[in-house]
Formats: structure tokens, sequence, C-alpha cells
């Protein structure tokens, strides 16, 4: 015979008392449990719902990079080497230089072995009053592309204008009445005209274009050019501009390199920004989720705080409840000699019994309750399997560790009551 | 002397002041012996028997169980004591309602756990005619059968002493015989008993009786 026998017998003889406290240990232990498995389906679901946004982002920039990459085949973009010392406002006024470079800084460039160039276009423009017509044109020098000797060739994009010739825009054949094959004469030099542009609608109705060493003769700057375009720049990614600007800087030191505006880095650009406003959304997302798991974490853990503690002062009721109704059975178990530890563990040993067997059955009522709530959640019922699965023996040792101590903590009062009473005052009181 | 009590006080403080329930008592009980203290009620008899078994510490005076004042040990020692020399027989049984009537004898070992107890035990049910009742809980046994069960209780440890309350206050004639006489069959084995109870009829079964009167027991 020991205290536990005497417990168990207790605990038979006063069913009711036992299970009221059971099922208070039991909603606890499962409320908590419950809560527990429905964090983690949020986890999941979280999980699940990023991956997927992941995925579509992925797919969606890897289409959208495809069409910029099969856009970006045929489209390039243009750059103008302007001569060191030029003012950069002056020429986006006057859209020509100012100042002068050597002719053969086109050859520097083409022998180079630059590789993000395809073509370099060198040319002198200057904007002249035509004396025998009394006009103001553009008259620019060309002689026309020079390919770059370490790329494969390619047709060019500027035809060459033949030395002597001249080719004339719109509005210069037009009130000049000159067609092709026809002669002019500019600053007393005859020309024959190559070519007639027809109307485009910008400044090149009054341009006239003649060759270089012509134009370098009329003008007296003999060997000089004063811009060098570098055509079909090759553009991978926007940052291949910065290393264009390089390459030629590197090779032209003091020269300065424009970009002449093109879609292309409109759209690289616009696909750089997709990717991060993808990344931003799906960051905000992630942000989004995870404030509301706090949000939920927090008002379950007060809730579960709350529910514990209810659970516990019930448990502590009924303990001292208990206890009342033993009095006497207290006071001859004194008389026959039981020390205050034979007490307290007759006492504790009822709500130790009490911790494991409502963990236990909270622990599969919990997982009852989850499931339900889970799968009206998550309709497929497959993230509460997933949520399941995550729990570990860990986890439920630790539950019914902790079921243990929380009904040992409420039994603590009513089972000091029980060590405290004087069994005189029972025993002359009966 | 097993019992001892040297100019026994206890009061109570009360609603209207001090209730002195015991006044200077002095007596004793020998190893063989059987003493009844008689009197009507309230007028001390069970506070007497509480400080007699170490469960109420008196307010002056000096009491002996065996030889050593009980109110000097430790509470867990006092327990001991206790659970080693001295039994106890009420007058309502105090049985525990959910244990056999074996358990039941067998609840007073567990402060002294002892490999013989339950041969003792059983013994002990077979002499005292409960050998078809010892697997009955108190409810399915009568009176007299449930204050045989206590007795058997009482004296299962093998105590110098069995202090019995009114052990027959509820028992038939029958019982009552059979109560006291199990009682002095321990006193003839060398164990004291101390027994208090308001009939004359049960105090003539003792060896000496004292009357006791307003918390006194006049020499």
């Amino acid at each position: 015979m020991n205290v536990l026998r005497i417990s168990l017998g207790e605990v038979r003889y006063r069913k009711l008392g036992f299970l009221l406290g059971l099922v208070a240990v039991v909603v606890a232990v499962g409320s908590v449990v419950a809560s527990m498995l429905l964090l983690r389906l949020h986890d999941i679901e979280t999980e699940s719902i990023l991956a997927g946004k992941e995925k579509e982002t992925r797919r969606r920039l890897k289409a959208l990079e495809n069409e910029v990459r099969k856009a970006t085949l045929k489209l390039s973009f243009n750059l103008v080497i302007l001569p060191e010392g030029q003012d950069i406002r002056e020429w986006y006024t006057r859209d020509y230089s100012s100042k002068y470079m050597p002719e053969e800084y086109v050859d520097m460039l083409a022998d180079s072995g630059i590789v993000l160039v395809r073509h370099f276009l060198p040319s002198l423009q200057e904007k002249i009053k035509w004396p025998e017509t009394k006009r103001t044109i553009i008259l620019v020098g060309t002689r026309g592309e020079v390919p770059n000797l370490h790329k494969s060739p390619k047709k060019p994009l500027v035809q060459a204008v033949p030395k002597g010739t001249i080719v004339l825009g719109h509005e210069l054949h037009r009130s000049m009445g000159l067609k092709d094959g026809q002669t002019t004469r500019l600053m007393e030099r005859e020309f024959t005209v190559h070519k007639c542009h027809p109307k485009r609608g910008n400044k090149d109705d009054i341009t006239a274009w003649i060759h270089l060493s012509d134009a370098q003769e009329l003008l007296d700057k003999k060997g000089k050019i004063n811009a060098i375009l570098a055509l079909e720049c090759i553009c991978a990614q926007v940052g291949s501009l910065a290393e264009v600007r390089k390459q030629i800087t590197d090779i032209l030191p003091g020269t300065q390199v424009i970009e002449k505006g093109s879609r292309v880095v409109a759209r690289a650009e616009a696909r750089l920004k997709l990717r991060a406003d993808a990344k931003a959304i799906l960051a905000n997302a992630r942000e989004r989720r995870a404030l509301l798991k706090g949000e939920r974490e927090r008002i379950t853990a007060m809730l579960a705080a709350l529910l514990v503690a209810a659970c516990a002062t019930w448990l502590a009721v009924l303990g001292y409840g208990n206890v009342w109704a033993r009095r006497s059975e207290i006071g001859v178990m004194r008389a026959m000699g039981y020390r205050s530890r034979h007490i307290a563990l007759l006492f504790l040993s009822r709500f130790l019994a009490l911790g494991l067997m409502g963990a236990v059955l909270g622990l599969v009522g919990g997982i009852i309750a989850g499931d339900a709530l889970g799968v009206m959640l998550d309709e497929s019922g497959r993230g509460m399997i997933a949520a399941k699965a995550m729990l570990q023996v860990g986890h439920i040792l630790g539950i019914v560790a902790l079921s243990c101590i929380l009904t040992l903590i409420a039994g603590w009062i009513p089972a000091m009551v029980a060590m405290q009473q004087d069994p005189a005052t029972v025993l002359r009181g009966e | 002397m097993i019992l001892k009590f040297n100019e026994v006080s206890r009061a109570f403080r009360g609603p209207d002041g001090v209730v002195d329930a015991v006044m200077d008592l002095s007596f004793g009980v020998a190893a063989g012996d059987m003493v009844a203290v008689q009197g009507p009620s309230g007028c001390g008899k069970t506070t007497l028997l509480l400080m007699a078994g170490a469960l109420l510490r008196p307010t002056s005076g000096e009491v002996l169980v065996d030889g050593r004042d009980p109110y000097e040990l430790p509470p867990d020692d006092r327990s001991g004591l206790r659970a080693e020399k001295i039994g106890f027989v009420f007058q309502q049984f105090y049985l525990i309602p959910y244990l056999s009537v074996l358990d039941n004898i067998l609840a007073a070992t567990v402060p002294r756990p002892d490999s013989k107890a339950r041969k003792r035990a059983e013994e002990l049910v077979d002499r005292f005619g409960l050998g078809d009742r010892r697997r009955h809980v108190p409810a399915q046994l009568s009176t007299g059968e449930q204050q045989r069960v206590a007795l058997a209780r009482a004296v299962v440890n093998g105590p110098r002493l069995v202090l019995a309350d009114e052990p027959t206050g509820n028992l038939d004639a029958e019982n009552v015989e059979i109560v006291l006489a199990h009682l002095k069959e321990f006193a003839s084995s060398g164990g004291g008993v101390l027994l208090v109870t308001h009939d004359a009829a049960v105090a003539d079964h003792a060896d000496r009786t004292l009357q006791m009167k307003a918390g006194r027991i006049p020499v």
C-alpha cells in the first residue's frame, strides 16, 4: 500500500470531480495545440502563396526578357563622340560641335578591337551661308562609314557621298529646282547633285552632304572632324553603355561620348524596374503575411494565456473543493502518522494525473479541432496534413511537460491547504 | 507508564473569551491497563484524547507517551511517533470510503512501510471476523464491521497505546461487546488503552474509570 494507490482509488471514487478537472486541462491543451497547428498552416499557406507569386513573376520576367532579347537583336543604340573641350550645352543648342579632332581618330577606333560598336561615321558639320544662293544651310562632310575591322562586315547604314558630288535635302533641291545629275556651285566649287532626298520634316531638309575632304577644303579644316557617330552599339544590357563609353574614352582620352537616345535603353531600364517592382511586390507580400502572422500570434498567445489561466483557476477551485471534501480523511491520516509530504503527494499526484491525461487527450482533441478549422480555411486539406506532420516529438513532449507543470502549479495551493489542516480541529469538530 | 499526564491544561479562545476545556489533569495509563474516562458531553474528553494522541498541544503541563514528550519533537517526528506507538479508534470510524477493508487496514502502514504489513493485516481481517468482507468498501459494511475495521487499523502497526473516542457510540449491544472485548484483549497483551465515553456501562469494562467533569478529573 502506498500514497499513489490511495490516490488512484480516490480518483475512481470521485470520478466527476476528476473529469471536470480533466475537461479543463483538455480544453487548455487542445486550444494551444489547435492554435499551433493553425499558425503552422498559416506559414505553409504563406510559403505556398509566395512561391506561387515568385514562380509567376519569374515566368513573366523571363517572357519579357525574351521579348527584349529578340528586340535588341535588331535594335542598337548610337553614340556621338565629341572632341575634347566641347561644351555639351552648346552642342545641344547648335547640334554640331565648335571644337575639332583629328580625322585619324576614326581609324584608331576601327583598329582598336573595340567589340561593342559595328560602324564609325566621321563627320565635319557646320551651319553656313551658301553664298551663291544666299541660304543658311547645314553643311555635312562625310566619307561614309568606317567599319569596325574586328567585327564581321555588315551592310553600311549610311552610304558615302562621292567626291565632287552633293546630296541635297528636300527644301534645298526643291527651292533651287535641282535634280539628280545637275550641277550647282557651292563656295565657288562646282558639285554634281548625287541625290535629292524626299521630305523628312526635320533639319535634313536644309542639309547638304558632300565628301569629307571637300568639306575640309571648303571650311579650311584639313584633316579635322568635329564628330564621330558610333553606330549599332550592341546592347545586351544597360550596363553596356557605360562599358562602351569607357572603351572609347580609353582609346580617345579627353573625348566625350553621348548616347543618342534609344528605345533599347528605355526597355532595359523598364525591365530592371519591373524586376525591382516584382521584388518589391514579393517583399511587400512577405511583409504583409508576416504582419498578419504576428497579429495572429499575438491574439492566439493572448487567448491561449487567458484560457490556460482560466483553466488553472478552475483546477485550483476544484482542488480546493476536493481538499474540503476530504478533510476528515486528512485528519484521520494525520492521526495515523501521515507526514506533510504524504498529504502533499496525495493531492499533487491527482493533479499530475490530470496533467498527463489532459495533455494526451488535449493533443488528440487539439489536432482534431485544428484539422476541422484548418480544412475550413484550406479546403484541400493538404496544408493541415503538412502542419500536423510538423508536430515533432519534441513539441509533443514539451506540451505534456508544460501541461504537468501547469496542473501542479494549479494544485499547489490546494495541496498546501491540505498540508496545513489541523487534524485536531477536524476530528474534534466531527 | 505508556501514557502520563502531568498537570495538563488546554484552553481555547472562543467568541466569548477563553474557554478552559481541560484543567490540571494528572493521570497515567500503564502497560496492560484499560483506563476509561467517563463524563458528559462537552466535558473535555475528546480534547484530552487528542492531547494524548499528540494531535493537540497542551496550553500547559506535560504529556509523555512511552516516556517521551511528543510536543518537543518536530512535526514530522511527532507524526512518526504516532505511526509507531499510537492507534486511534473514533466514534465515526473515519474509514476511507474508497478503500476496501484490507486496504483501509493497510492504509495505516503507509507511514511505516513494512514487508510483513500485508500478512499482519490479513491476520487481523481473519481475527476480527472480516474474512468474507476483505474486498468490501465501508459503504457495504455494517456499523459493527466498520468499527472492527477501524480497530484492526489502529493495531496493525503494533502500537503501545490505543486511544478510543466513544468507540461504541454508534454500535448495537452485540457489537459493543465485541469491540470492548478486542480492546481488553489488546490491553491484556501488554498495550495500554485509554477509552473516553459518556456511557457508564462501557466504562465498567475498563480496569479503571476516571470521572471527568468540566475539564477536570477530581482526585
